[in-house]
C-alpha cells in the first residue's frame, strides 16, 4: 500500500462508542444477554434528510470500524480506504456510510476483552458465546439509535457477507439492496477445521491462561501469531503466493536451520507478529465460533431459501472469486440460487482473478465495475442519484 | 443489426405488461432494458459472460452469471411469466431439456431459431456442396456456436412431442419486419430465415392460470394447431 493522505480529508466523519444502558440488553441467540451493550463504530458523510442514504459496511473476522480512515493502532489506512472516498464507489458526498466494529471484537464494541460489569474484571472466557446474528442485532441497534429505518445498502466481503445475508433474512424491511462479497450462507467443514487449528494454537500458548490473560497483565502473542499465519494461508491462492514468494530465499543459501529461510515464511511470521498488536486472542476465538456456527438455513428448516421469502424487494448483488478456496463459487451460487428460489432479484458474477479470498481488499477492476453498476442503479431506483 | 432490433420489438408487442421476466442469454441487457422501461417488466438476466454480466449491472438489471445449459435446473417452478431464449436454443447442449425447463420455469416461453429449411441455406448446400454460411447463420462451420441446427418442421415436430402449444409465430429477416406466419405451413419453411415463437404448455398440471387469451399476437393470420386425440395421441396438419 502507498502513503498517500487518508481521502477521508475533508469528509465529514463521525462516530466513536455507542453505549447502551443496561436496560437495553443485546439478547443472544445462545439465550443469554449482554449489558450494558458498546458498539464501537464510525461514519463517513452525513446521513440526509429524508434518511435514505445509508449504507452500513459490514467487517470481515478480523477488520474493524476503521473503514476508510487512519487505524489508531497501526497508523496504516482503512481496510477499504480504496472503495471509500469523494467519487469513489462509496462517496461520502451521496452516502451516509456506517461501520461498526462486531460485538465480540476488540475495538470499541462490547467484547471478551471488556470489563464485566458484575466482577470488574475482563470478561475473558466468562463473555458469552457470540453469533452472526447476535452481530447484526446489535447492529440494528445502534442503526434504530442513530434514527435510520432504512440502509441504502448493506455491504460486505467474507464474515461481512455473512452479516448482509443475516441481515436479509433478519431485518428485510429495514433493506433496500445488499451486496454479498466472498462470502457463503454457512460454514464448511474446511472451514471450521481451519478455525478449530487457529483456536487451539491460541489456547495451547502457556500465555492464554485458560483466557484470563489480562488480569495476569500478558497475551497469547505466539497462539494468536501461528492462528493468523494459518489463517492467512486461507486467504490466498496457490497462484498468487507462487507468483508472490515462489521458492525465493530470504538470504544467499540456506541456513540448514529452522529461520525464515524462504520469503513466504519471513512474510507469514511477519502477518502474525503484527497481527498480535491489533488484535486480542479471546475476541479471535470468539469470532471464529461465530462463524463455524453460522448457518442460515439451518435457521429455517434447512431451505436456504426459505431465509430470504421476505426480502423479495431487496436487489442482492453476490459476488466471487474464481480463486476463492475459502468460500469458493459454488458456495456463492448456492445464495444466489436460494434467492431465486425465495422469488428475489439476485445478480451474481464470478470475478476471474487469482488473488484468492482477499481480492475484496485488493485492485480488482472488474470487482469495481460490477459494484459501481449495481450500487449506481439502486442510488437511481432510491433517488439518490 | 436491424433483424436483432425486429426480434426486440416483436418480443416488446408478447409481453404484458408489469410481468416476471427471465431472459436467457440476455447478453448486455439490451432487451431486458428494453422491457423494463417500455413495460414495467420485472426482469431476471442470465449470462455467461462476465462482460455481459457487467454490462447489465451497470444498467441496473438484475443478472446472474450463469449457463442456460445448466442453471436452469435450480429457478422454482413458475416463478416467471416469460422465459426469453434469443437465438441461442441451437447453441445449447440439450435443446429439448432446455425448452421443457423453459415452460416449468415460466408460463410462456419466446423462443427464436434460426431455421435451417430457410432456401438460401438449402441452396447453398445443394449449390456448392459446403455448409452454409447465411445472414443469420454467419458462422463457418469450424467455428459456429450452433451446435443443434434445425429447421421450422424440426421444431415443430419437437414442441408437440413436448405437448406445447404454439400461441404465435413471426419470420424475422434482417432489416425486415416481423411477419406473421403459420410455422406448420411448409412454404415457411423455405421463407422463413429467423422463426420467433410463443409457445406455453398444452397440458397443466394444476388449475390453469390466468394466461394470455388465445388470440392472434401477430395479427390476421389463423394458426394451425395440432389436436389432441386420445391419449397422447396427436394428429398433424401440415
Amino acid at each position: 500500500m502507498t502513503a498517500q493522505t487518508p481521502i477521508t480529508a475533508g469528509i465529514e466523519t463521525g462516530g466513536g462508542t455507542w453505549r447502551f444502558p443496561a436496560s437495553q440488553p443485546l439478547r443472544l441467540d445462545s439465550g443469554a444477554a449482554v449489558a450494558p451493550l458498546e458498539i464501537g463504530y464510525k461514519t463517513y458523510g452525513r446521513l440526509n434528510a429524508d434518511k435514505t442514504n445509508a449504507v452500513l459496511v459490514c467487517h470481515a473476522l478480523t477488520g474493524d470500524q476503521h473503514l476508510a480512515s487512519t487505524h489508531p493502532v497501526t497508523g496504516k489506512p482503512g481496510w477499504w480506504d480504496r472503495f471509500v472516498g469523494p467519487g469513489l464507489l462509496l462517496d461520502p458526498e451521496r452516502y451516509f456510510i456506517i461501520c461498526t466494529n462486531v460485538v465480540g471484537g476488540c475495538m470499541g464494541s462490547t467484547g471478551p476483552a471488556s470489563t464485566d460489569p458484575a466482577t470488574n474484571a475482563p470478561y475473558g472466557l466468562t463473555f458469552p458465546v457470540i453469533t452472526i446474528g447476535d452481530m447484526v442485532r446489535a447492529q440494528a441497534m445502534l442503526i434504530e439509535a442513530l434514527g435510520i429505518e432504512t440502509l441504502f445498502a448493506a455491504v460486505g466481503g467474507s464474515m461481512g457477507g455473512m452479516q448482509v445475508l443475516q441481515w436479509a433474512a433478519d431485518y428485510p424491511e429495514k433493506l433496500f439492496s445488499a451486496v454479498v462479497i466472498a462470502a457463503a450462507a454457512r460454514h464448511s467443514a474446511q472451514n471450521i477445521a481451519f478455525h478449530e487449528v487457529g483456536r487451539q494454537a491460541i489456547m495451547a500458548d502457556p500465555n492464554w491462561r485458560q483466557g484470563a490473560y489480562l488480569a495476569a497483565g500478558v497475551r497469547p502473542e505466539k497462539g494468536l501469531a501461528v492462528a493468523r499465519m494459518a489463517a492467512h494461508i486461507t486467504y490466498l491462492s496457490e497462484a498468487a503466493l507462487q507468483r508472490k514468494f515462489g521458492r525465493e530465499l530470504q538470504r544467499d543459501g540456506l541456513s540448514w536451520g529452522f529461520d525464515a529461510d524462504f520469503q513466504v515464511e519471513s512474510y507469514l511470521r511477519h502477518q502474525g507478529t503484527s497481527f498480535v498488536d491489533r488484535f486480542d486472542a479471546n475476541s479471535y476465538l470468539y469470532i471464529t465460533r461465530a462463524l463455524d456456527y453460522f448457518d442460515l438455513a439451518a435457521q429455517y428448516g434447512g431451505v436456504l431459501a426459505e431465509a430470504f421469502v421476505k426480502a423479495r424487494h431487496v436487489k442482492f448483488c453476490v459476488l466471487s472469486f474464481s480463486s476463492d478456496w475459502l468460500y469458493p463459487t459454488p458456495e456463492s451460487r448456492d445464495i444466489v440460487r436460494a434467492l431465486n428460489g425465495a422469488g428475489c432479484r439476485a445478480s451474481f458474477a464470478e470475478i476471474q482473478t487469482d488473488k484468492g479470498h482477499d481480492a475484496f481488499f485488493l485492485d480488482e477492476p472488474l470487482l469495481d465495475q460490477t459494484l459501481r453498476g449495481f450500487l449506481a442503479a439502486q442510488a437511481t431506483a432510491r433517488g439518490l442519484a | 443489426m436491424s433483424a436483432i432490433r425486429e426480434d426486440f420489438a416483436e418480443i416488446l408487442k408478447l409481453v404484458r405488461p408489469n410481468a416476471r421476466v427471465l431472459d436467457i442469454g440476455c447478453e448486455d441487457g439490451e432487451l431486458l432494458e428494453l422491457l423494463t422501461r417500455e413495460k414495467g417488466v420485472d426482469g431476471q438476466g442470465l449470462e455467461i459472460s462476465p462482460q455481459g454480466v457487467a454490462a447489465c449491472l451497470a444498467r441496473g438489471l438484475a443478472v446472474v452469471q450463469g449457463d442456460g445449459d445448466r442453471d436452469l435446473d435450480h429457478f422454482p417452478t413458475r416463478a416467471f411469466d416469460y422465459a426469453i431464449l434469443s437465438k441461442t436454443l441451437q447453441q445449447m447442449r440439450e435443446p429439448r431439456h432446455v425448452l421443457s425447463e423453459l415452460l416449468r420455469i415460466a408460463d410462456q416461453a419466446v423462443v427464436s431459431v434460426p431455421n435451417f429449411g430457410h432456401w438460401k441455406v438449402r441452396w447453398a448446400l445443394l449449390s456448392r456442396g459446403r455448409m452454409p454460411e447465411t445472414g443469420a447463420l454467419p458462422e463457418p462451420w469450424w467455428s459456429t456456436p450452433n451446435i443443434h441446427l434445425c429447421t421450422l418442421r424440426d421444431f415443430t415436430a419437437l414442441c408437440d412431442d413436448l405437448d406445447l402449444r404454439i400461441d404465435a409465430c413471426a419470420s424475422l429477416a434482417e432489416g425486415r419486419p416481423a411477419r406473421p406466419i403459420d410455422p406448420r405451413q411448409p412454404i415457411e419453411n423455405w421463407r422463413a430465415e429467423t422463426a420467433l415463437f410463443l409457445l406455453s404448455r398444452r397440458a397443466e398440471p394444476q388449475v390453469a392460470a390466468p394466461s394470455l387469451p388465445q388470440q392472434n399476437l401477430f395479427g390476421e393470420v389463423e394458426l394451425a394447431t395440432t389436436e389432441t386425440s386420445g391419449k397422447g395421441k396427436r394428429a398433424r396438419r401440415a
